[in-house]
């Protein structure tokens, strides 16, 4: 028996919680001095301290503690005056020390909330997600099972551990339960942690890549009858790694959940995770039973006791909000809804804003971003930030064409030449010898030189017939190497032909 | 050479009169002769002592200007990490880990120049007073072999006693440096928490360990104090405030209108008639130099013992979480086949010894969801009324004196069955570590009906430690007027060479 969406949301009512993990982009772990650099060899980025050699001792990265007070203020949360670390004890071969480093009964931030606008069936809405509590905490290294069918330690031959990213500096974003969405939920979920990103990105504390692992989400949802108090038994989805997911993971959890409710069944209480080939989720841990984590605070480090007027620093240095910035922008460029979506989607919105800033027209600088040069991104399957062009090379290439010393067609070999390391727009040009060709002598050459060859077309042309013109001027363009100014050997053409335009 | 104390060594050392390689290597034979019957050490680093030493000789014969103790001995606790030299804690878990890293504290000795010769035995993991739970047997009390040198830092003690080095590091978790002291008739420091980096010091109980310097006269341990203190930006407790001047303080031992105040909780019932007779006599050669003895009263010492029996447990069961088998140290059931966690199982099964055990699991009880308030929450709690009833005594008095513990040194194995008798020997000690304030002990004589060494203890407030050197050398000056010689001059001649 399956159960449509529709269905499920005509009879239950989904609650989520969503709690998020980011990885800070300090350039040093929480608790030492080691770099944190992504994708180094293993076991290459460990020292005494998180590798829990015996009597090495953690110290507080303050860099990681103004991002985490950063954050919450971006979230409008209260900032704690004293805060405390405390240990999560328990055993696992890829956490060194066999206990976290993390926050528990007092955590820097607490009690604020986001509000995401979502396109509903009455229009755009406002949900408004609160925030329970942001806290700071280590991540553990990384294990891999290696000979087993999955990948997961049962069954595996052995397993290698990687210490690097033991000690990367986390903050956790654990959302207060959010009832009251409705069939929006999935929605709402991914507008949540979409809105969050934006907001950890503007405020430059994180990379914020879902698919390196830099900001994960695990999902919880339980349903209730509509109209019932009680909350129902919850699963948490692991393992979500991009947006789409976030929506995918809820949605099915939801399906997964009515169809066991309306079969007489329940919901167990565990971890599941998110397979995103099949969108389905499998089972993981079960949390029956509470684990015991054993938490007591850290004795080896001090409480953490920001000075009020550090922390109003921090707030009035805090950026525009990305939905306010979004607006702002959309507004100053005269851009429809959905071009400025597109731009969000295509996560190019910064590099437009760049280049315009940097004196270039707006709809030409969304057009080289979200164009060409998104496509060369796809193309090479990187992220358009990892391209080795920037918002000035835009910007230069716009103002070359606008000069009439570049056409559309050779700024496109220039961008492809930025990109691919050959400098800047200039030197490209110089490189490549790229030159629009404005002689009228070499131009007139090959005019008359493609309406030999062709003659048939030519003399259409000469009749009056005008669109054949076209295959003229692309004929010509081959030939000087698309350096020729289309317009102008159009004009060129015609007159030729005796079919000047008025 | 070996006989004298440190501060003349140094005097020595300054004048040429001898060289640091000579004195290293005077040392390094009297542990030949006599560590067979002490035990003391652990482990010898006779070429890493000499070439210290020769290099410190070196930049002496080009006049550099050197510490006070450049070119001295020391013996150095097991429990602290020293690059490339075992560091085992008296555990089988940590056989054969030679530390990539130096201890700030051995880091400080190496910028001081003074010369290590190797690690001292120890209870495993410093948990115990008698040096009887070292995997690698136990210290024997050069004062009488079939006794215990104290613990857990018995080899620190016991070498200073049988003249195997001058100068000690010791820690002290509840009185792993003062109690040794006591039983040895030699002097040991715990500074004021924060005093003194933990930085490689391998953790029991990170909220009470300490290190400080062990030495067989006060104004020697001054100068090891003054040499391994300072602020630590590894060490996220370490107090960044200027180091309090002991050195000064064990110079003038002046107690002139200082104020002693004797607690009223620590003496009395349950103290050895003869530890009682030298702890009065001491009070009396105080008020002869011109300090004023008052009595105060600190009501909740009675619940130290309790809660500290809950806070270094609690806290031990989680800093020991890291022997696992993985990284380092000992690897037991390592087959085919083994799953991690029947290694880390069985590793742990035959690493730790028993009395580590014991405090693994009343801490593993005392953090668990349920327990906790009644167990580790009531315990901080206790903890707080220590440190208020301290600040109140300290209001009527400059220090705070008792007994450094309620017996001379027993017997090995007397108490090795019972462990509440063997945690009651540091009944006076612990509130120190509690609070966090500073704690000396040095010799006070001999107990009559043993003729063994007594200790008496000064406890000074957070950050005040010199107060504790200025009546520490009051005493030992007035003492040693007395007997007209250190008191170690009584104790058994061992090896042949005096």
């Amino acid at each position: 028996m399956t159960l449509s969406y529709d269905e499920v949301v005509a009879k239950y009512e989904p609650v989520l919680g969503l709690e998020v993990h980011v990885e800070l982009n300090t350039n040093s772990k929480m608790f030492c001095g080691c770099s944190t650099i992504f994708g180094a060899e293993p076991n290459t980025q460990t020292c005494p301290v998180c590798l829990a050699l015996p009597g090495a001792l953690p110290v507080v990265n303050e860099k990681a503690i103004e991002s985490t007070i950063k954050i919450g203020l971006a979230l409008n949360c209260s900032i704690a005056p004293f805060s405390r670390f405390a240990r999560k004890n328990y055993f696992y071969p890829d956490m060194p020390k066999n206990f976290q480093i993390s926050q528990y009964d007092e955590p820097i931030c607490v009690d604020g909330y986001v509000d995401v606008e979502i396109e509903t069936d009455e229009g755009p809405k406002t949900f408004r997600v609160e925030v329970e509590r942001v806290h700071m905490e280590e991540d553990t290294g990384k294990s891999l099972h290696v000979g087993g069918a999955t990948g997961r330690i049962h069954g595996a031959e052995y397993s290698l551990l990687d210490y690097n990213r033991a000690g990367i500096p986390l903050v956790e974003i654990v959302t207060k339960i959010v009832p009251g969405t409705g069939k929006y939920a999935p929605e709402v979920a991914k507008a949540y942690v979409a809105e969050l990103r934006d907001i950890l990105r503007s405020l430059g504390v994180s990379d914020v890549k879902m698919e390196q692992g830099s900001l994960r989400c695990d999902a919880n949802v339980s349903l209730r009858l509509i109209g019932a108090e009680k909350l129902g038994t919850r699963s948490e989805t692991k393992n979500v790694n991009s947006l789409r997911s976030v929506e995918r993971a809820i949605r099915g959890e939801m399906i997964r959940h009515a169809e066991l409710l309306n079969a007489g069944g329940r919901v167990v209480q565990e971890t599941r995770h998110f397979q995103e080939d099949t969108g389905l989720t499998r089972s993981g841990r079960s949390k029956e039973q509470a684990e015991d984590y054993r938490y007591f605070p850290e004795p080896d480090l001090v409480p953490v006791a920001p000075d009020a007027a550090w922390i109003e620093t921090l707030r009035a240095a805090l950026p525009e909000r990305p939905s306010i910035r979004r607006k702002r922008l959309q507004e100053a460029w005269a851009v429809a809804d959905k071009e400025m979506a597109a731009m969000i989607n295509a996560d190019v919105l910064d590099s437009v804003e760049a280049t315009v800033l940097l004196g270039a027209d707006p709809t030409k600088s969304r057009t080289w971003w979200l164009g060409e040069i998104s496509r060369i991104a796809n193309e090479k399957d990187v992220a358009l930030a990892d391209l080795s062009i920037t918002a000035a090379d835009v910007a230069e290439i716009v103002a070359l064409v606008n000069a009439g010393e570049l056409t559309d067609k050779l700024a496109r070999q220039v961008v492809e030449g930025v990109i691919a390391g050959e400098g800047k727009p200039s030197e490209v040009v110089a490189k490549r010898g790229i030159k629009v060709v404005n002689d009228d002598g070499a131009l007139m050459a090959a005019i008359e030189k493609v309406c030999t060859e062709q003659a048939e077309t030519a003399e259409k042309v000469r009749n009056g017939h005008l669109p054949a013109a076209g295959a003229l001027i692309g004929a010509v363009m081959k030939e000087t190497k698309g350096q020729a100014d289309a317009a102008k050997v159009r004009t060129l053409l015609l007159t030729h032909l005796g079919q000047a335009e008025g | 050479m070996i006989r004298s104390n440190a501060t003349e060594m140094a005097a020595k050392l300054a004048t040429g009169e001898i060289t640091s390689v000579a004195l290293t290597q005077a040392h390094l034979d009297r542990i030949s002769a006599v560590d067979a019957d002490v035990h003391a050490f652990l482990h010898i680093d006779t070429e890493g002592a000499l070439a210290q030493a020769a290099a410190i000789d070196a930049k002496r014969a080009k006049g550099e200007k050197l510490s006070p103790l450049a070119g001295v001995p020391l013996a150095l606790k097991d429990v602290m990490a020293q690059k490339g030299i075992p560091t085992t804690c008296g555990s089988k878990i940590l056989e054969g880990w030679r530390p990539p890293y130096d201890s700030t504290v051995v880091a400080n000795l190496k910028k001081n120049d003074i010369v290590i010769l190797g690690k001292t035995n120890m209870d495993e993991f410093a948990m115990g007073s008698s040096t009887e739970n070292s995997a690698y047997g136990p210290t024997h009390n050069p004062w009488d072999l079939s006794r215990i040198p104290g613990g857990s830092g018995g080899g620190s003690s016991a070498a200073l006693a049988a003249f195997e080095a001058p100068l000690a590091i010791g820690t002290d978790t509840g009185g792993s440096i003062r109690q040794p002291a006591a039983v040895t008739g030699t002097v040991g420091v715990k500074p004021t928490y924060g005093g003194v980096s933990r930085y490689g010091l391998v953790a029991f109980s990170s909220s009470l360990d300490q290190a400080g310097p062990c030495a067989r006269t006060v104004l020697d341990a001054a100068l090891l104090h003054e040499a391994i203190s300072g602020h630590d930006p590894k060490d996220a407790t370490s107090i960044n405030a200027p180091v309090p001047q002991v050195v000064n303080a064990a110079k003038s031992g002046d107690v002139k209108g200082m104020k002693i105040g004797v607690v009223k909780e620590l003496n009395g019932d349950g103290y050895q008639a003869g530890v009682r007779a030298r702890f009065e006599e001491s009070l009396e050669l105080l008020a002869k130099a011109g300090a004023e003895i008052v009595e105060v009263s600190a009501p909740n010492f009675e619940y130290a013992l309790a809660a500290y029996y809950l806070i270094a447990p609690s806290e031990c069961s989680s800093n020991l979480a890291r022997f696992d088998a993985m990284r380092y140290g000992l690897r037991v059931g390592d087959v085919d086949g083994a799953s991690a966690e029947s290694v880390m199982n069985l590793t742990r099964e035959v690493g730790f010894g028993k009395e580590v055990k014991r405090r693994i699991i009343l801490g593993t009880y005392a953090l668990s969801s349920g327990y906790y308030d009644a167990y580790y929450g009531s315990a901080q709690k206790v903890r707080t009324l220590i440190t208020q009833d301290f600040i109140r005594a300290f209001e009527k008095a400059d220090v705070l004196v008792s007994p450094t513990c309620p017996t001379t040194a027993f017997k090995i194995g007397e108490k090795a069955n019972d462990p509440l008798a063997m945690y009651l020997n540091d009944i006076a000690t612990i509130p120190v570590n509690m609070a966090g304030i500073g704690g000396m002990s040095l010799p006070s004589g001999l107990a009559d009906e043993d003729g063994l060494p007594v200790g008496f203890q000064i406890m000074s407030p957070v950050m005040k430690d010199e107060r504790m050197y200025l009546v520490g050398a009051a005493l030992e000056a007035a003492l040693l007027s007395k007997w007209g010689a250190p008191l170690l001059d009584k104790a058994p001649i061992m090896g042949g060479a005096r």
